[in-house]
């Protein structure tokens, strides 16, 4: 299910304004690896270029080569919509179709793969659902419009939406920062039992939460404004958490900075 | 407010009843929370003072300035209601004088001596124009909305955008002089096309002349009404959240599929309410028609043969030999699309809020 | 049911097995149109059932049909779809295009004809059908007194009774308010012509007026306004609810009375979107020809009094002049609706500008 990451010399624009620049990373199957850094240091930007959600953006590209299992998603003959459904992602606020119940949000994404019996769409959403830990609390109501949850519900019904089409990969920005502290738990819970099946890149503001959920955690920076991010370091999260090599590291990790 | 004196109104809270004696014990902040319009106003804190809080008065700005607004609000029931009443008013009397059935009879005589005139063959033709336009304006519309608000780059996008809100601007007789001077030569030859390989059709049918046709009217109808269309449904879909396009495209759809599961749902209110709108323009248009249709009053299912006529283009064209029944007779039929208009955006209006309600608790 | 989820597996195409993807090459997209053409041509000419126009059209519906084969074939359903619909979307708006343009290109072309002083200063006051002068001046000030005078009913009218609905009225009665206001935007103008018609001009108007009814420039005011009504409340009740809480709750907890916070507070901080609101509703009116020809009857002469006898609008000219038998007359129609299109797209892009600029929150 879960597959290997590798980011080669990638460096990522928004038209003239360079946001990343010659990031190298390796991301194992079926861990937990956490992005952080200071606000615009571009660990976003990395995080939306892994799916190919950056270009999304007008006049934002990509250069140099991300590849999952060897197969670089860049290349020129390959199908976003593929490397998107390969690559989940869950955004920093909850975001269900709004018009859509609860029990449609979460077969959405197997609905535009043309699945259309309804006994398959049944399991794959009650499967979804409880793998999001979600299930006891909506199995009444998925008649119910998505959005009429609350924000943690919400949040975990997306991500019952983008583990519904069984990716390889999900991606996470900041999925716990709109959230109070209950449903953030709830979250880093599940980000436990996904782990299993799933490898996971979390971005995240808050250290504490990368601390506790990810195996392996990278530190992005920006010398200033204006500059290209960068990444500083990437390791075991236990190795950046308690003795990282670098200064720059340290200082933010401490506080001391960012 | 420095003005503020010992014991004026101007905490706030409007007319509570009694009196205009002043000063009451503190108890009268009681009064105060009571006054119908006191909930966000932090009642009796003004500058008073002394344990004894300012009265309310009984006449102050306040309240009149609120029944000045309350008599703006109820003028618009009182102009709708006026509309209905007047009409009826003047109406009556020529439908009585009418010899023959209101509903069935095709003709408009209402200036004889025995005055013959029938709603028939307008209200049909009203309603089968407007019909037409919408059905040739509404896929074209929502194709250019969707084009402007995806498609296109950002910068043509918003360029032809406003350039579509101007053409949304444009007044109906200025659409209807082009109808008739230049895309009337155009529509007559399609016509004759239409006529000489379809005539076996009834649509198509009939043997001339051609050109001032329901066609051309409902097609310069349709153009009218596109950029009206166009304007307010390219602002729905604009209002889609990113979000939500996002989330459909991490799920791996492709443009389309986004469009369809995020942007045309969310919108669905909002394109129900701009077709209506387009519809209630279509219904009630006066000018465009009356210098583009050929004016007859039978009920006619052909569409190129000269012809066609609405309600509202008979009372531009008729209104001015009309004698008194005569003019009783055009506002008989006004009260008819008057009818006809309200039936529309009645039900187009529940159908906006229902659905309101729904996307606004899920929002 | 869970035991059964785990014991089967439901998704059969949902993962790709390869992330490579056929694609159609580049030129496959041009090639099928000119086949498309191509053989549209050879059909229409060949039978000998059409002409050029017919063979755009043909060619059209097998281009979307080919790419529509064509891309299923290569690259799947779903990508077949999508190139069909971006087509399809894309040629609504080049078909949508066509009358447009012209509407607009013969609009300036024709209108520069006679776009003179002499146009601009006279009226068609003993003007016959083979005078090639003959003016709009009367027309002109018809249209500014009609619809000033309309503004004037109406704005403070509308802004009150948005004020009503957003800040005061509460339960049915405002729902109901409300909810006419919507009716109300979709009354033809036809209907509030009959309306003044048959209230104004027809009942009232004769106690001024000797017992007889009279045509009017403020007949065609109220009429004007009628139609103008919705649009402001609407626009004003939209600007005064973007109007944030905070700032109301500042000035009522500085004991500042309500109608005196909305006045002073409320209204200035929505005043843009509100002149905005209003230039829109002034450029719908001043295009409108029914009413002002059922309650102001039109008339060849200069008439500056809008409370007596009959006037013209530009609208009712461009309607007269069209309808008008003289070789001359095309022409002073065409003039007349460039200028009138001007008057309203000069307050239009003067309306959209401002509103860009005082963009309150969103």
């Amino acid at each position: 299910m879960a597959k290997r990451i590798e980011a080669t010399n990638v460096t990522a624009y928004y038209g003239s304004f360079k946001a990343i620049e010659n990031i190298n990373l390796t991301v194992e199957p079926k861990t937990v690896t956490a992005l952080i850094g200071p606000s615009g240091c571009g660990k976003s930007t990395f995080l939306r270029s892994i799916n190919r959600m950056h270009e999304v953006l007008p006049g934002a590209r990509v250069e140099g080569s991300l590849t999952i299992d060897d197969q670089d998603i860049y290349d020129r003959d390959v199908d976003v919509t593929a490397v998107r459904r390969m690559i989940g992602m869950v955004f920093q606020r909850p975001n269900p179709f709004p018009t859509m119940s609860i029990y449609e949000n979460v077969v959405a994404g197997l609905r535009l793969n043309g699945v259309r019996r309804k006994s398959i769409l049944d399991e794959a959403a009650e499967k979804a659902l409880r793998s999001a830990n979600l299930w006891d609390e909506v199995k009444d109501r998925l008649g119910k419009p998505g959005a009429g949850l609350s924000g943690g519900q919400q949040q975990r019904l997306c991500i019952a939406r983008t583990i519904a089409v069984e990716p390889q990969v999900v991606l996470m920005d900041e999925p716990c920062s709109a959230l109070d502290p209950i449903s953030t738990l709830a979250i880093e819970d599940l980000m436990f039992q996904l782990k299993d099946k799933f490898t996971i890149i979390i971005v995240t503001h808050n250290m504490q939460q990368a601390a506790r959920v990810s195996d392996r955690t990278a530190f992005f920076s920006i010398e200033k404004t204006g500059d290209p991010g960068r990444l500083i370091e990437y390791d075991n999260t236990q190795k950046i958490f308690s003795n990282p090599s670098q200064k720059k590291t340290e200082d933010y990790i401490t506080g001391r900075f960012g | 407010m420095g003005e503020t004196p010992h014991r004026s109104a101007d905490a706030g809270t409007g007319g509570t009843r009694v009196t205009q004696s002043h000063e009451r014990p503190a108890g009268a902040s009681a009064h105060v929370a009571e006054a119908p319009v006191s909930t966000r106003t932090p009642g009796g804190t003004g500058l008073g003072g002394g344990g004894a809080l300012p009265r309310a008065r009984a006449f102050g700005a306040e309240r009149a300035f609120r029944g000045l607004t309350l008599a703006a609000g109820s003028a618009v029931l009182i102009i709708i209601a006026a509309i209905a009443v007047f009409l009826v008013t003047k109406a009556v009397p020529a439908l009585r004088a009418n010899t023959e059935s209101f509903w069935t009879f095709e003709g408009w005589f209402p200036n004889d001596a025995e005055p013959k005139f029938g709603i028939g063959a307008l209200a049909f033709g009203t309603v089968l124009s407007a019909a037409l336009a919408l059905l040739v304006a509404v896929p074209v519309a929502l194709g250019i909305a969707l084009y402007l608000s995806h498609y296109a780059p950002r910068r043509v996008g918003t360029t032809l955008g406003f350039l579509i809100d101007l053409l949304a601007a444009v007044p109906s007789v200025v659409f209807g002089l082009w109808g008739r001077e230049i895309f009337l030569q155009p529509v007559h030859d399609f016509s004759l096309w239409l006529n000489k390989y379809f005539s076996w059709i009834p649509l198509f049918g009939g043997d001339g002349p051609f050109g001032k046709s329901i066609l051309l009217g409902s097609l310069v109808l349709a153009i009218m009404v596109l950029p009206i269309i166009t304007s307010l449904s390219r602002e729905v879909f604009l209002q889609t959240p990113t979000a939500n396009e996002e989330a459909a495209l991490a799920l791996g759809a492709t443009r389309w599929e986004m469009l369809r599961t995020a942007v045309l749902p969310y919108g669905r209110p909002g394109i129900i309410a701009a077709v209506m709108l387009g519809l209630g323009r279509a219904l009630g248009e006066t000018i465009a028609l009356a210098m583009t249709l050929g004016i007859t009053f039978n009920i006619s299912f052909n569409l190129i043969e000269n012809g066609g006529n609405s309600i509202a283009a008979n009372i531009a064209n008729t209104f001015g030999e009309a004698n008194e029944t005569g003019r009783g007779a055009l506002i008989a039929s006004g009260l008819v699309l008057f009818a006809i208009t309200l039936i529309v955006n009645i039900t187009a209006r529940a159908i906006i809020y229902r659905r309101r309600e729904f996307t606004e608790s899920a929002a | 049911m869970s035991t059964a989820v785990t014991t089967h597996r439901p998704r059969p195409a949902a993962q790709p097995a390869t992330l490579r993807a056929k694609r159609l090459p580049w030129y496959a997209a041009p090639a099928i149109a000119l086949a498309a053409l191509v053989v549209a041509a050879a059909v229409v000419y060949g039978v000998g059932i059409g002409g050029p126009v017919l063979v755009v059209v043909l060619a059209a519906v097998l281009y979307l049909a080919g790419l529509f084969a064509a891309a299923n074939a290569v690259e799947g359903r779903r990508s077949a779809r999508n190139r069909t619909w971006s087509a399809l979307i894309h040629s609504a708006f080049v078909l949508a295009v066509l009358p447009l343009a012209s509407v607009v290109w013969t609009l300036v072309s024709n209108g520069f004809e006679r776009l003179d002083g002499n146009f601009f200063f006279t009226s068609m006051n003993n003007i016959g059908a083979r005078d090639p002068e003959g003016g709009a001046y009367h027309a002109i000030v018809g249209t500014l007194e009609q619809v000033g005078i309309a503004t004037l009913i109406t704005v403070p009218l509308g802004i009150l009774c948005a004020i009503y609905v957003v800040e005061y009225g509460r339960g049915r009665f405002a729902f109901a308010i409300r909810f006419f206001v919507d009716v109300m935007t979709g009354i033809p103008s036809i209907v509030s012509g009959l309306f003044v018609l048959a209230f104004w001009v027809l009942i009232v108007s004769p106690w001024f007026n000797d017992g007889r009814p009279s045509f009017s420039g403020f007949a065609a005011a109220l009429a004007l306004s009628v139609l103008m009504l919705p649009t402001v409340v609407r626009s004003t009740e939209e600007m005064l609810r973007l109007v944030p809480a905070p700032l109301r709750e500042g000035a009522y907890a500085l004991g500042v009375p309500k109608w005196k916070t909305i006045l002073r507070v409320v209204l200035p901080t929505a005043l843009p979107g509100i002149v905005t609101g209003v230039m829109l509703a002034i450029a719908r009116a001043a295009g409108e020809t029914a009413p002002v020809l059922l309650v102001a009857g039109g008339g060849a002469a200069i008439n500056f009094n809008p409370f007596e006898n009959n006037q013209s609008s530009l609208a009712l000219f461009v309607y007269q002049q069209a309808g008008d038998a003289s070789r001359y007359a095309p022409a002073r129609a065409w003039t007349a609706a460039l200028t009138l299109v001007a008057l309203v797209l000069i307050l239009t892009i003067a309306a959209k500008l401002l509103a860009r600029r005082n963009r309150l929150g969103r």
